[in-house]
Order: C-alpha cells, then structure tokens, then sequence
C-alpha cells in the first residue's frame, strides 16, 4: 500500500477540535477576504517558482473582484497572466501544467461559470492520480467565487459544492474568514492534489481582521469549533458561517447557547468535529445555500443518522436554498438564502421537538 | 494534400528521407501492425478486454511518433496504442492497459507519454498546458497531441487550438481523419469536411497529409516539430486516412457503411504502399521481411506472457490514490475492503 495515512490534526492534537496552528509569523495587518487571499497569492508566487497564477481579467485587471491585484506587475506576465474566456480550456490547460510539474492556480470567474469546465473536473481533475496509480497527479488550485446575498446579476450566485464533493480525487475547501483564507489557500497551493477553493462573493469585504504576514499554513480537512455551546450544533461553512453566528447571539440574549461548526474543508471531511459537537449538544442543524435537496449539508444529516442517531435528542434539520433554481429575480432573492431567522426557526424546531 | 508516395507506391519526386530511415519507418509499421492484429486476437480469445483497432491507420501515428525527440511528449487518445509503441510504451504495459488492468496505466518514470484518452478531446488542453510548461521551464520539448475527425466537433478541440494559438505553445495537433466517427460519416460531422482549413481561423499553420503515406506523415510532422521548438508555435495536422477495421471489437461495422469503401482503402494500405519503394530501391526482400514478422511475433508472445504475470488488485486498492494522503472516507472503506 502506497498511500499514507490521514490522520484528523483535530485527534493529532489530542483531541481538541479547536484548532490551534502553529504560526511562526510575528507582524499581523487589518485585512478583509480579498486583500488576505490576495496576500495568500504574494506569498505562494514569492516562495515556489512553480506556482502560476491565471484565468479570465486575471493578468492585467487582476481578477473582477481584484484577488490578483498588483500580482502581475510584481511577479511578471509569465506567472500571472489572461487567459482566453474558456473555463474548460482554463482547467485543461491547468492540468496539463501540472502534468509536467507545475503548480497552477487558476481562477474562474464565478462558480456558475465551472460548468463548462465539468468534464475536465470530473473526468480528469479528479481522476488522474488514481488511473494511473500515482504516477501522474495534479497538484492544482481551482479558486471562485461563490454564492448570493449581494444581489449579482442573474446565475452569479451559485453554490456547486455539492457537485463538486460528489467527485471523487479532488478537495473542497470554503474558508469563512480572511485569517483562515489565507492559510487555508497557501495550504491548498501546497497540497499534492487538485483543490477546490470557494469563496463566498458576500464575504469578500465585508469584514477585516487581523492576518499575519508571510507564509502560515492551516491544514486542510479540520472542521473548527467557532463559537461554543450546548443547546445545538450549527453545521455551516462559507457564508453561512456569519449567517449562524448571527443567530447564536441573538438566540444568547434569550440564554440558548448554539454551538457553531465553520467545517472550512468539506473534503476531506472532518465528521469527528461535528459528531463530538453533536454528541454533547444532541442537537444539530445544518445551514448551506445550496438547493436542499442533494446538497452537501445532506450529507452531514444522514452521517449523523448513521453515527449519532441514540446522541440526538431531536431532528437534525437543513436550512438550505429551496429546491428551485437560485432566483434571479431581485424582488424574491433574500428568501431564497437561508438568513439567521430561519436559522432560529429550525433552531426552536429541533428544540421543541 | 502532402504526399510522396503515390496510390500504388510509385515515388512522387524526391524522397525526403535517407534510404535508413525508410527501412526504420517500415519496420516501425510493422511493428504496430503485428500489435494491433494480435491485440485483436486476443480479445476474440477472451484475454484482452474491448480493445480500439488502428488497423489502415499506422502511418498516420507511427510518422508523427518518429519525429518526435527525446524529451517530447504524446499526448494520444485510444486509437494511438501503435504511436505510444513507438513512443516507448513497453508492449506489456500496452497490453494491460487495454486489459484494464493498473500496470497499463502505470508508466515507467521518464516515459514522456500520458495514458490514452477515453473522453473524446479532452487531451487538447492538456497538450498546450504541458507544451506551455516546458517554455516556462526553459526545457524545449514540444507536446504532440492526436484527435479524431469526430473529435473535432468538440469545444475542447476549438479551445485548446485558441489557446495554443494566442500563445504560441510548441503543441502538435494530428486530426487521424479516418472518415468516420463511430457510424457518423464526415459529411455528418462537419460542414467544411477540409479540418486543416481551420487552422487559418486560429491563425496557425494547417496542412492535409496523405495519412497513409509514412514519408508525408513523417516529414510534415517533423516539420512541425522542428517548428514548434524553434518557437514557431502550434500546427494543425490532418492526416487522410481510414479505419479499416470496426471502431473498437465490440463494433459491427456493417450497419453503418458499405464493403467496397472499405476495399477501396484496402488498396491503399500504407504498408504495401512504403513496402513498393523498399522493393523498388531494393532496401527490404521478401526473406528480411518473412524473418522480421517470425521476431515480432516472438516479441508479442513474450509481452503477453509477462502481462499474464501481472498481479490482481486487492479489493482495497481501489480506494488508493483517490489523494496522496487517505481522507477519513478512503480508510474507511479501505478497512471495509481489506475484509473482502
Ligand atoms: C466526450 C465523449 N463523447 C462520446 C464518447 C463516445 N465515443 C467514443 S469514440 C467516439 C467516436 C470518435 O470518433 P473520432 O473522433 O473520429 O475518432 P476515431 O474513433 O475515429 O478514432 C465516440 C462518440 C466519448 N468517448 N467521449
Ligand atoms: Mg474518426
């Protein structure tokens, strides 16, 4: 047997789900999501020659929401470049890069637009290592925005994780706060195999905290306690990280406390998190954008019913988008994104029942 | 469209290449082709599964493998089994692979080739990104790509070709035109049924070859090589040629086109064809030819009986290599498996 084990940090650290990484940086600034992955890209192009950066306006506008800004004036045409519009192209072309020992960090410009790139993704991205048993792997970052609440025009505000998850070989991550984005994007570009990164557009300036500089990685496939306590587990990642925490406080000044999960890597998978959460709450719901049926957060429900069914003290609920396309219609658009009152919905359901 | 040898193998003009290397084009035809009708063999025996036939079609992929160099890579869909032979793929390994079995896909370290394509075109990008790699490196390999007619249809065929175009990668394209995409006949496939007239929209060279004339496969290709190491950027090679045998062994093509075509093509068979030059330049006799055939033979035998000796998976490796590290998932189901 070839390949090495995985081990969950949350167990190698003795048994705490809340991470704690080692960081050896010392100087932290102020940044929101984009300037923190924008940070992440500095540092990955500075220290890896390997590393090229590429997708549609990326080179010369650095990217429609300016994750690439300044990259390519800094570290040249050659490793941050434009592409052709063509996101089947853009993977394909990735993956050959990778074939031949590269380490390529393409950007798509909306998750709606990887579509097109499907059959590359699944029939390639996340295939390659395994026909061929190793001897060829790619070692490829696939960044895009994702997601709604901001009023985009029509289909820029899809969440695909799910279809993503369901293909086997490559990674999903989907980080919630810039801190956590940045390490959590150099850990990606570090990583051996193909690695989705999603990043909710809701996010991208809406909050600014502290991030160290230079390099620091936090490893994939660790879910993260967020916020503790024992009434319910709140099972979220993305953007519907705040959407939970929102929740919670106002659920606190009634004297509930909720417990949020942020799983930041949805594969690999750290269920230990959540089952450890769930166990001590009995409670869970599961809060994702996606259309409910199908989606990811589903399959949080049904590993729940399968390991923690004589835990649960009441039913796991899925707050979700409904089973209908993401509307591009204004008018109706906020009650399509699950919001903390639905939260606190299912929150008294799950309670009650 | 490029030719040096004529329909029955007369020379058209001057031979472009050294009397040595006819006798090696030759050999390299033969060789593929002994492959190629033992393969099938041994499907109807029971021990190859469905395997893809290139039977009429080897000058259109032995030329194009034998000017690549060294440090070149291929990049092939399922028909060019005969090209990745030339190219180093061990006889074995080509064996497994189409007896769907790990070993097929595991090259041999350094063996600049990456397994056949199933889903059609897919390849194309993947060339231009492994061409544009070795700029970046400073390495002056060229990648060589191979698509079908009907493989021309596709989006990735259109994309790969704009991308290698707008930045000039050293990426050989080879359309095998083998009239047919499955039963879709070319007429049914494209309007245009010229495919190297769409180089011009790409603005990159285009040129259509006699795909069953070794010497014009050979040479337009190396051109193109040449071509692209020197910075020259992509090419459009459409190679004329004709499957003369069934898609793959699990196809009937008589449902879909008639015998005379086929005869007609038989004709023009690019072995008998460089065979006549061999015999008119006195480079290759019957004798030579008869003992050649009893070694490859000999060589095919040994391959199968070194692919028999492969060992079978366990249960459990089919979870390995999902990801270099197993995920919680893949152990699992690995320890679910072992127990198998
Ligand atoms: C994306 C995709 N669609 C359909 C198929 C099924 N299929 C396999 S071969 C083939 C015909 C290909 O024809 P062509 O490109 O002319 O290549 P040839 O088989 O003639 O070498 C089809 C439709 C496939 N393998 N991949
Ligand atoms: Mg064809």
């Amino acid at each position: 047997m070839s390949s090495k084990r995985w081990v969950p940090i949350s167990s190698r650290l003795g048994g705490s789900s809340v991470n704690v990484d080692t960081q050896q940086q010392t100087s932290v600034r102020t940044l929101n999501l984009v300037q923190a992955l924008n940070d992440a890209l500095d540092v990955a192009l500075e220290q890896d020659r390997r590393v090229l950066v590429f997708g549609e306006d990326v080179g010369r506008m650095g990217g429609v929401f300016r994750v690439a800004d300044g990259l390519q004036a800094k570290h040249g045409k050659e490793r941050v470049f434009d592409t052709p519009l063509a996101e089947a192209g853009i993977v394909g072309y990735g993956i050959g890069l990778a074939l031949a020992g590269l380490r390529p960090v393409a950007e798509i410009q909306f998750a709606c637009f990887l579509y097109p790139a499907l059959e590359q993704i699944i029939s390639h991205l996340g295939r390659y290592r395994h026909r061929t048993r190793g001897r060829f792997t790619i070692p490829m970052v696939v960044r895009a925005p994702y997601g709604g609440g901001v009023h985009m025009p029509e289909l820029h505000a899809d969440s695909p994780e799910g279809i993503l998850a369901q293909v086997p070989g490559v990674k999903v991550v989907i980080p919630s706060d810039p801190e956590r984005a940045k390490g959590l994007l150099l850990a990606a570009i570090d990583d051996p195999d193909p690695v989705f990164f999603l990043e909710a557009i809701k996010l991208y300036r809406s909050t600014r905290v502290e991030v160290p500089e230079g390099n620091y990685l936090h490893p994939l496939g660790c879910a993260r306690v967020v916020r503790r306590g024992d009434a319910v587990s709140l099972v979220a990642y993305g953007g519907m990280v705040e959407v939970c925490m929102k929740a919670a406080e106002v659920a606190s000044r009634e004297g509930v406390e909720l417990e949020v999960i942020d799983l930041e890597t949805l594969v690999p998978l750290d269920f230990d998190t959540v089952l450890a959460s769930v166990r001590k709450t009995g409670r869970a719901v599961v809060v994702y954008e996606a259309p409910r049926t199908g989606g990811f957060g589903a399959e949080i429900a049904a590993r729940l019913a399968d390991e923690a069914i004589f835990d649960l003290d009441g039913p796991v609920v899925r707050v979700a988008g409904w089973d209908a396309p993401y509307p591009s219609f204004a008018s109706v658009e906020h009650h399509y994104r699950p919001d903390a009152k639905r939260v606190l919905e299912a929150v008294r359901q799950v309670l009650t029942r | 469209m490029i030719q040096f040898l004529g329909g029955d193998g007369r020379i058209l003009g001057d031979l472009p290449l050294s009397h040595e290397e006819l006798v090696r084009g030759y050999r390299a035809l033969q060789r593929v082709r002994v492959f190629d009708e033992r393969a099938v063999s041994l499907q109807r025996q029971g021990r190859l599964g469905v395997y893809a036939p290139y039977t009429g079609q080897e000058a259109a992929q032995v030329g194009p493998a034998l000017a690549l160099g060294e440090g070149d890579w291929l990049v092939p869909s399922y028909r060019e089994t005969g090209a990745a032979l030339i190219r180093g793929l061990p006889t074995y390994q080509a064996l497994l692979y189409w007896r769907a079995d790990p070993a097929g896909w595991c090259y041999p370290d350094g063996l600049r080739i990456v397994p056949f394509y199933i889903p059609i075109a897919t390849q194309l990008p993947h060339a231009v990104g492994i061409a544009s790699a070795g700029s970046y490196l400073g390495e002056d390999w060229v990648a060589l790509t191979f698509v079908g007619d009907g493989g021309s249809s596709e989006g990735d065929f259109h994309e790969a070709l704009n991308f290698a175009a707008v930045w000039g990668t050293p990426t050989v394209f080879v359309v095998q035109n083998n009239g047919w995409a499955i039963s879709v006949p070319t007429e049914s496939q494209m309007k245009n049924t010229c495919i190297a007239d769409r180089a011009a929209g790409y603005g990159v060279p285009g040129v259509t070859v006699d795909g069953n004339d070794l010497v014009a496969m050979w040479v337009v290709a190396r051109e193109a090589v040449e071509r692209a190491r020197a910075g020259g950027g992509p090419t459009l090679i459409e190679a004329m040629t004709y499957r003369l045998a069934p898609h793959t062994t699990s196809d009937d093509p008589s449902r879909y086109r008639a015998d005379e075509e086929v005869e007609r093509w038989r004709q023009r068979d690019p072995i008998e064809r460089l065979r006549r030059v061999l015999d008119d330049l006195g480079l290759w006799d019957a004798e030579q030819d008869a003992e050649f055939l009893r070694e490859l033979r000999v060589e095919f035998d040994e391959a199968v009986r070194r692919a028999d000796k492969a060992p079978e998976l366990e249960p459990q490796e089919l979870v390995e290599h999902v990801f270099e590290t197993m995920g919680p998932d893949q152990l699992e189901a690995w320890g679910v498996l072992r127990e198998r």
